[in-house]
């Protein structure tokens, strides 16, 4: 298994590594599917949760609920093994990749040294799959590289038994133990984009969905009379790399939901999700406006209270816009 | 976004790509390799300079003899102290107490040899600190 691993390169380190452990074991689905099932796309913003000193602002579900949601819709059933002692957990993946079984694991990032320096951060929930082990150092496909990276044993064990953060992962590892012979997509599809529609529009809790994307368009606006300008700069800076850096790309988790519609809607046979994935990517490109106007904002090239409005518009069009789309898609799949 | 907008910009990847999905020519969504892109350097670069500036802060109070190296070390690591206990598995409010030079001073060596351990260094290089300030450009 270790000469030539079916590396994938994904937008998102669990939709990502879900797809690959799934894809190893002969049920190739692509990320978009697996997102999509998963029912990944949302969007929270905590003010009182604080993240790294900055309130939680995601744009999708809790870590692990991707994993969790597309095993039960699908029938599969997910195999997890968490560690009090470092030294077992280490024992056990050894031993399951010795006896070639790719393997899920959850992670911190700070320790481990193929990420970019710049982007290790303390941070506990990624997801990458280990599939071999050459002496010291193991053999990883991590979705979000583009090609398999090799971890060395001391940066693994760290990560994979860092505490104390929110999401600490106590060594978790996964793998598939049962896949059904026949899979039924478009059940599971279907249900898992009407779920995300309720989820977007119905929550009754000003933090989550539409709601959540206005709560922070109005707070953002007050943050530079709040805050003052040096922490409101911060805090946008930190809503923006939630969306770009951890969510990939430009409103990455927007497109990666787009290419999901537009997959499903040939399994599904529902030509009018393909329009709503266009207007779904073009509410990704309102939100790469909103990055772009940001990082402006963060590099000093525009000041002053008239651009916090600005950024706050932008965000009340990606509001209009996603509730658009997802009261739409709600109707195309009644 | 279309495929041909993906952002293709020097950045923060040290030469690693970034997959995007964006739509092609056809209309159809593809994987698209990115080399970066501006805005994530700029938004990643505040919080990066955040991070060091309040490590040159910590640097200066060690200097000053109002914090010990540890607690240095600690931040450096990108630590709170009670993220440090956790991982160097010491109650809280000795962490806390052995952010204090004097109480520091005092440590024995097997929990110097823990502190070292958890953030990942020797016992030599956890009681010191850089001479230099740190850089806060990167």
């Amino acid at each position: 298994m270790t000469a030539a691993f079916p590396h994938r390169h994904a937008a998102h380190c669990e939709s990502g590594t879900v797809a690959t452990l799934l894809r190893t074991r002969g049920l190739d689905i692509s990320e978009p599917m697996v997102f999509g099932i998963g029912g990944g796309l949302f969007f929270i913003h905590l003010p009182f949760a604080k993240l790294g000193g900055f309130p939680l602002t995601a744009y999708r579900i809790m870590p692990r609920a991707i994993i969790k949601n597309l095993t039960k819709r699908l029938g599969i059933k997910m195999h997890y093994e968490r560690f009090r002692d470092p030294e077992a957990g280490t024992r056990r993946l050894d031993e399951l990749l010795a006896n070639n079984t790719s393997v899920g694991l959850q992670s911190n990032i700070f320790w481990l040294s193929y990420f970019p320096a710049d982007m290790r951060f303390q941070y506990n929930g990624h997801n990458m799959v280990a599939y071999g082990k050459q002496a010291d150092v193991y053999l990883i496909s991590d979705p979000v590289t583009d090609v398999t990276v090799t971890c060395p044993a001391d940066d693994l064990r760290r990560a994979r038994f860092a505490r104390g953060g929110p999401f600490a992962p106590k060594g978790l590892l996964y793998y598939p133990q049962d896949i059904p012979s026949r899979i039924e997509l478009a059940p599971a599809a279907l249900l898992a984009t009407r779920k995300v529609c309720k989820e977007m529009l119905d929550t009754p809790i000003p933090f989550f969905g539409v709601r959540g994307i206005r709560y922070l368009a109005k707070r953002l606006e007050r943050w530079p009379e709040k805050l003052g300008d040096k922490v409101a700069r911060a805090n946008v800076a930190h809503v923006i790399r939630m969306q770009e850096e951890i969510g990939t790309g430009g409103a990455g988790f927007r497109f990666l939901y787009a290419a999901f519609l537009q997959e499903a809607a040939s399994l599904l046979e529902r030509p009018a999700l393909t329009g709503i994935s266009q207007r779904l990517t073009e509410v990704g490109d309102r939100w790469r406006e909103f990055a772009v106007l940001g990082a402006q904002l963060c590099k000093n090239k525009e000041s002053g209270t008239l651009v916090y409005q600005r950024l706050a518009n932008l965000l009340r069009q990606c509001a209009d816009g996603e509730q658009k789309v997802f009261t739409d898609l709600r109707n195309a799949l009644r | 976004m279309r495929s041909k907008d993906v952002p293709q910009d020097e950045s923060i990847l040290e030469g690693h790509q970034r997959a995007c999905y964006a739509v092609d020519e056809d209309g159809h969504y593809t994987v698209v390799a990115s080399k970066g892109w501006d805005v994530e350097k700029v938004v990643n670069g505040v919080a990066v300079r955040d991070l060091r500036e309040e490590l040159e802060h910590t640097r200066q109070r060690v200097v000053a003899g109002l914090a010990s190296p540890l607690e240095f070390h600690m931040q450096r690591c990108q630590m709170t102290p009670s993220m440090l206990a956790a991982n160097a598995d010491i109650w809280g409010w000795r962490v806390r107490r052995h952010l204090k030079p004097a109480v520091f001073a005092t440590l024995g060596p097997s929990l110097l040899a823990r502190y070292a351990d958890t953030l990942r260094m020797t016992v030599d290089e956890l009681k010191q600190i850089p001479l230099r300030p740190v850089d806060r450009t990167s």
